[in-house]
């Protein structure tokens, strides 16, 4: 019998969409599905409840301040005794957090994984993307992480989990949480969005970025950027789409002034259809997008805002 | 006075276009271009710019892989590195194996800070570093974006994907570079000779006292379904025509 653990992400309302897409994967796997919540709150506890396919939300408490890994390590560990897998979304706090959780295991941890071919075989993408690698864990407890574009997101309304209290966070005293400082917007978020607008060097300037709001507030889009715009400031950190930064698998991709280096095009080529706007007809980003425009951003752009 | 540890790995050049080779069992790596990870680069930057501040007192370089591994390990050394050790293994090392066989190291060596790179470009783990931290039972301060050292504690900026989170860990701690901790140095002509002299200890990874067997089995290697391109439209009115009729997107 199958039993998985899910490290849950949340964010003080509900856990994240990078969550649901775990459990999904971990529903692929076995059918006891606990689902770790590292947040002592209600509203997301209640939430959670709801997430089809999970049969226990295992609570915590104690030092779980700015989630550190150093405290969450050997709380994880306490909760992953008796499961075969244990499974978080790919995103920044699951990359953190499980190699730790693993090595205290003495478990080598597959990461990113897109495929599950059985309990003990997934596919995974190596050299950003550019190779598929189907491995296969000899280790008796597995401890994942799960690209979300790969895996649709668990339905959260019908489902009605059990309340298990769980352990207590201690604090380890060797690392302290500061700040966070999020970047605050009322689009939607990168991973999540059905249509993404992003800019690269070509746009020029932080100043200048700001030709894309128009059309993706028509769009409805989500903002991102190449990791050219990011290391120039024009955008903050939390942008990059990229082998190192997000991977976004929408339904359009709009790439602006982006040359389409493989880096950038590691984290946008799931996308069900490419446009790619750029000046120079030779650029690579035509290579791979479904329709290319050729001209300048600052012409097309007002444009298109315009007409769409 | 500090010392630091920097482990660094040999991986085929970010420029290079990877093949799978013929068997389906690996990417190739005969006759390409290799280069130190670009974020283990960016690893060497930062103990240097540390050391040169006064902070560290030295930088120790560490890289486990064939012989060509040395060429990485004089590269960093070229940097500002100032001895290195090579752990010897023709074949791929799992990121456990390679956090044990660090640990080893810095039992023997009394380390208070390692730097390296949040994930190496060939098999896009990120791991280690969190490993290492784990068998030590240091702080971990992963995805570095700045580091700001005071007394016997470091204040870190970290990228998450929400934007930014500040912490601080005491040392001994381990740091994974991002990849806005700074922009590596160029190495100069005198550098890149007074790197030849440096020393390099081989251990063959045998004698690490270390299981090195695999746990995850590749079963093959294959290459992505090509996304071919598709065409070029001729003008704006084009586009939005396409994405409504043809797309249904928007
Ligand atoms: C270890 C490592 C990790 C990396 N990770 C990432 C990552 O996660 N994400 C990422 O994006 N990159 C990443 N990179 C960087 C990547 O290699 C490229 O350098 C980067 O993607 C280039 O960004 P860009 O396309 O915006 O800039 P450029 O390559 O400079 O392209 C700018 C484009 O804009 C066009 N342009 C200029 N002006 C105009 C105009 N007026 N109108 C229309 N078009 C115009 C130009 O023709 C050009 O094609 C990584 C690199 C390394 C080494």
């Amino acid at each position: 019998m199958m039993s998985i653990l899910v490290i849950a992400e949340s964010n003080g309302i509900e856990v994240d969409r990078g969550t649901l897409s775990a459990i999904t994967a971990a529903q692929k796997i076995g059918d006891k599905i606990n689902l770790l919540i590292l947040e002592d709150s209600e509203q997301v506890i209640n939430k959670a409840k709801k997430i089809k396919g999970v049969s226990n939300i295992i609570t915590t408490s104690g030092d779980l301040q700015g989630g550190l890994a150093e405290n969450l390590a050997p709380l994880i560990s306490e909760c992953a005794k008796d499961v075969t897998h244990v499974l978080s979304s790919a995103g920044t706090f699951g990359k953190n957090i499980m190699p730790r959780v693993s090595a205290l295991n003495d478990s080598q941890q597959i990461s990113d994984i897109c495929e599950i071919i059985d309990a003990d075989t997934f596919v995974r993408p190596i050299y950003a993307g550019n190779a598929l690698a189907t491995v296969k864990s000899l280790d008796k407890v597995k401890f994942i992480t799960v690209r979300s574009t790969a895996f649709q997101a668990a339905n959260d309304q019908e489902g009605d989990a059990e309340i298990v209290e769980g352990p207590v966070a201690e604090t380890n005293g060797k690392s302290s949480f500061v700040k966070r400082d999020l970047s605050e917007s009322d689009r939607p978020e990168l991973t999540a969005a059905k249509i993404v607008v992003s800019g690269g060097r070509g746009i020029g300037s932080a100043d200048n970025f700001s030709i894309l709001d128009p059309l993706a507030d028509k769009l409805g889009a989500a903002v991102g950027a190449s990791r050219a715009a990011v290391d120039a400031g024009y955008v903050p950190n939390d942008y990059q789409v990229g082998q190192t930064g997000k991977v976004v698998a929408p339904e359009l991709y709009i790439a602006i002034g982006i040359s389409g280096a493989i880096q950038h095009l590691a984290g946008m080529k799931d996308s069900k259809t490419i446009v790619a706007i750029n000046k120079d007809e030779d650029a690579p980003i035509f290579q791979i997008a479904d329709y290319g425009l050729v001209g300048d951003l600052f012409e097309i752009i007002p444009e298109l805002s315009d007409k769409i | 006075m500090m010392k630091i540890l920097v482990p660094v790995k040999r991986v085929i050049d970010y420029n290079v276009k990877i093949r799978v080779n013929s068997e389906g069992s690996a990417v190739e790596t005969n006759n390409v271009k290799m280069s130190m990870n670009p974020f283990d680069e960016i690893a060497v930057e930062e103990a240097v710019r540390l050391k040169e501040a006064g902070l560290a007192e030295e930088i120790i370089i560490v890289s486990i892989g064939d012989k060509g591994s040395q060429e990485t390990i004089r590269t960093a050394f070229a940097m500002g590195g100032d001895r290195g050790v090579h752990i010897v293994n023709d074949l791929n090392t799992e990121p456990l194996v390679v956090a044990k066989i660090l640990k080893n190291l810095i039992e023997k060596e009394t380390i208070d800070i390692v730097i390296m790179g949040k994930q190496a470009i060939d098999d896009d783990s990120n791991q280690t570093g969190q490993m290492l931290a784990a068998l030590l039972d240091w702080p971990q301060a992963t995805f570095a974006s700045k580091l700001e050292l005071n007394d016997n504690q470091i204040k870190v900026i970290r990228e998450i994907d929400g934007g930014l989170e500040t912490l601080n860990v005491k040392l001994p701690c381990i740091v994974t570079t991002d990849l806005r901790l700074n922009e590596p140095r160029y190495a100069s002509l005198p550098n890149i000779m007074k790197a030849k002299k440096k020393e390099i200890i081989e251990i063959p990874i045998e004698e690490t006292g270390v299981d090195f067997s695999s746990r995850l089995e590749v079963l093959k290697v294959e290459e992505p379904e090509i996304r071919s391109g598709g065409r070029k439209v001729e003008d704006v009115n084009e586009l939005i025509s396409v994405l409504k009729n043809e797309v249904g997107v928007i």
